[in-house]
């Protein structure tokens, strides 16, 4: 990877100031990203996945607010953007999907109007160019007789459907990161594998690097090149997909791998993670996890840093484990 | 929320949180909710004192205004800040028989208000009847409702009001009963539209499946989630219900002479205001205001704090 | 299974119809042709639970799953066939047995939040039906509600506690007490954990395994994730829009899959331990099922279908010993 990055995040700080405190959603997370990568950004509900994601797109809304770092997209600063270069940038350098395809879809408007004006706000095209790239946009993300759908409204279109139209109005202006937060997880195993089937060869056609945002360790493990695990607003390990899965280093992801049925254990306990995440409004001191931790000590009082270890990976821990242990114990008690 | 006891160690309890937990109530939540807004608390303070005076008019008025013994005509018309020939005086000046306006606008609240409150009351629990009866019936039953609920809302309710009181008559009952059959509608499509939103929640299926009766899952599951709304559209229809009578006995058709209510007393006062005596129209008028807008503003709240979808 | 079943389908059908309104019967008199929505979510399915056993229902989204369920727990009522009880046709039971056969089968839903009464504090959510049945007098709700607390590791402290006061998990666990409060014999858990964080499912899955053996209870587990349900299931059973196209024991099933559409879904499921792999979808959606397609519902999107297969509907048939599969390539 001799290549610069297409992306690097660092230290990047979101917080938001409620009635109740300040909640540091996102608090010192740092990655990069490489042209053609994926990124699989793994975490349970409230560990700062989506906040991040949103940061990426320069989306957070009041009472949050990104209040430090620096987000690099192609060498070029966006923390600070105003609203306006904003705009410009989003859609055309990076974009975003959402879990629910109608987030990006206007359902009072045909597909057609929405994406020649998605390729018109950012590129003086005549109406016929813009509508042929549409077209083959919808082609690309493997939508049937593109042309007919074209002429249809949102609400005619199946859910797998709509996040692939959701996908093509992404990949329209041909932006160099996309941040897919959870897109498949309110869809059918069979779609949802139809659209991991498309962004697959996309990512390895085109070059088009994606940041995939999702709670699901599985999809990660089929899809991604990197993962990057997080918890409590911080990345607590990070590293090649393969690596991380079969070897994790920080007791959360071993944890969390831990959780997932998986066919070897047929019929016995899960480990489970005792407790339950933090909340973010009243964080203890030193490492968040400590508290759900069985190698917890005093040490575990002081916030560890992510400190890179062998291989190109990263682990936020005092006593991380080693990267041979076996990632699945036969089932504890 | 931080509730963050490890759950598969039910032993451990952090006895603080179990102590907030059980002062934090809906109906503590509903309270600091609502004091988020000052201009809605200042409402709520000024209803308040409005209804304490409508309870306590006999006791706080300088007069009583409806003694004929004490009222004497040749008080009659005087400006705000005068005095009686005994030396009490009139802060808001006298109407055209030398009443006291000040008392007279607090027995007027007190009529006004126990009228538009006591037509409220029977209308909710007439439309909310109506409302479960048609959402938990469902088929030809809700339609036959529903229908009769469109065709009454079709009609403007001073219209459906001035016909009944025409037929009925004046008198506090008669008022009471057209204000009802002019609102019930309302409440029966607020009730309605929630109740069918509840019954379809899984908690009414685990009720079902719990064995628990109709009548039990009714009252005691979707009632109470049903109230919110109900209590919100109840404010702002009792204001309207207050504004209704007032209008009613404005026009002459309302209540008899003998209870005034503010309606009453901006008709009496309205012959004077071409003689330059606008204070005796004016200040029941303001009263009305000041009650009607601080009520629909606690309505307003009320919608905002209680609405599902802005809850967190 | 030689011996009676403790929950018996035989040919259950439910049929959900979106009746004309006014509006559309005013269309239909002027010449129009409106016709009223039969949707069959349900489509003669027949299968059997034993006593003990945990059954895995599993498809995606319109295959009827939920609503197999729901006719299984007795919230809704079957359009056709019949569902026995303990050997007993559930129809023709007396009320006063009609309503212990209810009470012995309990459901446990998906959504955490909305199957709770928000208005409710634990203590009532949980001691209500128990007391409404008499099956314990007022005096003993707070003992009895501590109990059934206890048994889903709760903390009997959170009794005057509201649902919104909860975690996710942790309402799941007040769900699961509600049901437990009744003494029942059989959970019908509809996608009960699908809601919840992954450490918080694995929390949640070890609650139901550790009841099963406490109290012997039987399950029938819907769910779309093939995961979940092969870690916790006897025998699996997966639908398609409305019919079951296979039942068999878990290993056999995971080992070998027999109908196109059960060897497609178990393709898809993306797998902790398989890397970077090649997602092969099958091709096309899932058919609406207000007008699903003639012979075998899966023929558009299966790559064995022949001609048969789009005019005739296989029956689910024994293919090995207590393995059914409702396809045509079984007949050689």
């Amino acid at each position: 990877m001799s290549e610069p990055p297409v992306l690097e995040v660092s230290d990047l700080k979101t917080h938001f100031f409620t009635k109740a405190g300040v909640a540091r959603a996102v608090d010192g997370v740092s990655f990069s990203l490489a042209r053609g990568e994926v990124l699989g950004l793994v975490g349970e509900s409230g560990s700062g996945k989506t906040v991040t994601g949103f940061s990426l797109m320069g989306l957070v809304d009041a009472p949050g607010r990104v209040v430090g770092g620096s987000i690099r997209l192609g060498g070029e600063e966006l923390v600070g953007k105003s609203e306006r270069d904003w705009r410009s940038l989003r859609g055309r350098k990076i974009a975003m999907i959402f879990q629910d395809p109608m987030m990006t879809l206007n359902p009072v408007l045909r597909v057609d109007t929405q994406m020649i004006e998605a390729i018109r706000a950012h590129e003086d095209l005549s109406e016929e160019a813009a509508r042929e790239r549409a077209r083959a946009a919808l082609a690309r993300v493997g939508i049937p007789s593109p042309d007919e759908r074209l002429v249809a409204y949102p609400h005619q279109f199946s859910g797998g459907m709509r996040q692939r139209v959701a996908i093509a109005i992404a990949l329209l202006n041909e932006p160099d990161v996309i941040v897919a937060d959870e897109p498949t997880t309110a869809l059918d195993v069979t779609i949802q594998a139809q659209i991991l089937y498309e962004v697959q060869k996309l990512c390895a056609d085109t070059g088009l690097a994606m940041i995939w945002i999702t709670h699901d360790l599985a999809v990660v493990g089929g899809l991604a090149d990197r993962v990057a695990v997080m918890y409590a607003g911080r990345i607590v390990e990070e590293g090649p997909v393969g690596e991380v899965l079969d070897g994790p280093l920080h007791p959360y992801t071993r944890g969390l791998i831990g959780s997932v049925p998986s066919h070897n254990r047929r019929g016995r306990r899960l480990t489970q993670i005792p407790g339950m995440a933090p909340s973010l409004l009243a964080l203890p001191p030193g490492c968040s996890f400590a508290a759900r931790c069985p190698r917890a000590d005093s040490l575990c009082t002081a916030m560890p840093e992510l400190v890179p270890t062998e291989g190109d990976r990263a682990v936020r821990c005092h006593h991380p484990h080693r990267a041979d242990e076996p990632a699945i114990e036969g089932g504890s008690a | 929320m931080s509730a963050s006891d490890p759950v598969d160690t039910p032993t451990v309890t952090d006895t603080t949180e179990a102590q907030t937990a059980t002062v934090d109530t809906p109906l503590r939540r509903f309270l600091s909710d609502y004091c988020d807004s000052p201009l809605a608390v200042g409402a709520a303070v000024v209803l308040f004192l409005i209804i304490l005076i409508a309870i306590f008019a006999p006791w706080i008025s300088p007069q009583d205004p409806y003694d004929l013994a004490v009222v004497s005509i040749f008080d009659a018309r005087m400006p705000p800040g005068s005095y009686a020939m005994d030396g009490t005086p009139f802060l808001l000046g006298t109407d055209g028989a030398g009443r006291d306006l000040l008392s007279a606008i607090f027995y007027g609240l007190r009529i006004s208000l126990s009228v538009g409150v006591a037509a409220g009351i029977i209308a909710i629990i007439v439309g909310m009847s109506v409302g479960l009866a048609a959402a938990y019936a469902g088929g030809r039953t809700e339609n036959l409702i529903m229908r009769v609920v469109d065709l009454q809302l079709s009609l403007p309710a001073v219209l459906i009001a001035l016909i009944l009181l025409a037929i009925l008559g004046k008198g506090v009952d008669k008022i009471i009963i057209a204000l009802v059959v002019a609102q019930w509608a309302y409440y029966a499509r607020t009730v309605r539209a929630s109740a069918l939103v509840e019954r379809r929640r899984e908690y009414v299926e685990a009720a079902a499946c719990l064995g628990l009766g109709h009548a039990r899952i009714v009252f005691r599951h979707i009632l109470p989630n049903c109230i919110a709304p109900l209590i919100v559209v109840g404010t702002v229809q009792t204001a309207h219900a207050i504004a209704l009578e007032a209008t009613l006995s404005f026009l002459g058709v309302g209540l008899p002479p003998t209870e005034p209510s503010l309606g009453l007393l901006i008709a009496n006062g309205f012959d004077y205001m071409l003689s330059g005596k606008y204070w005796i129209a004016v200040f029941p008028g303001v009263a009305l205001l000041i009650t009607i807008v601080s009520i629909n503003m606690v309505g307003d709240q009320l919608r905002d704090v209680l609405n599902p979808r802005l809850q967190k | 299974m030689s011996k009676q079943p403790l929950m018996r389908l035989d040919g259950v059908s439910k049929r959900f119809a979106k009746r004309l309104d006014t509006a559309e019967k005013i269309v239909n008199f002027f010449g129009g042709d409106r016709r009223e929505e039969v949707v069959h979510a349900v489509d003669r399915v027949s299968m059997d639970i034993a006593d003990g056993e945990v059954v895995g229902l599993v498809g995606e989204s319109g295959c009827g799953k939920s609503t197999l369920g729901r006719v299984v727990a007795g919230v809704h009522a079957a359009s056709d066939g019949k569902v026995f009880w303990r050997g007993k046709d559930v129809s023709t039971l007396s009320g006063a047995e009609r309503r212990d056969a209810l009470l012995k089968i309990q459901m446990i839903f998906q959504d955490p939040m909305s199957s709770l009464n928000p208005r409710m504090r634990v203590r009532d959510i949980v001691g209500e039906a128990p007391r409404v049945h008499g099956l314990i007098s007022a005096g003993e709700v707070d003992d009895y509600v501590d109990k059934m607390l206890l048994r889903v590791g709760l903390d009997p402290g959170f009794r005057m506690r509201y649902p919104h006061q909860f975690s996710g998990g942790q309402r799941q666990r007040v769900g699961i007490a509600r049901a437990l409060a009744v003494e029942p014999d059989f959970l019908v858990c509809d996608e009960s954990i699908a809601a919840l964080d992954v450490s918080i499912q694995a929390q949640v899955l070890n609650l139901f395994m550790d009841l099963r053996e406490e109290l012997g209870l039987t399950y029938l587990f819907i769910s779309h994730d093939l995961g979940v349900v092969e870690h916790l299931s006897d025998r699996v059973v997966i639908m398609y829009l409305g019919r079951v196209v296979e039942s068999a024991p878990t290993e056999e099933l995971f080992a070998g899959p027999n109908h196109p559409y059960a060897q497609a879904l178990l393709d898809e499921v993306p797998r902790i331990d398989t890397r970077k792999r090649v997602f092969q979808p099958i091709k096309g959606e899932i058919p609406s099922p207000i007008n699903p397609p003639k012979g075998c519902h899966f023929h558009p999107r299966c790559p064995h279908a022949f001609a048969r297969c789009r005019e005739e509907t296989p029956a689910l048939r024994e293919i090995a010993p207590g393995r059914l599969s409702a396809c045509h390539l079984n007949d050689g």
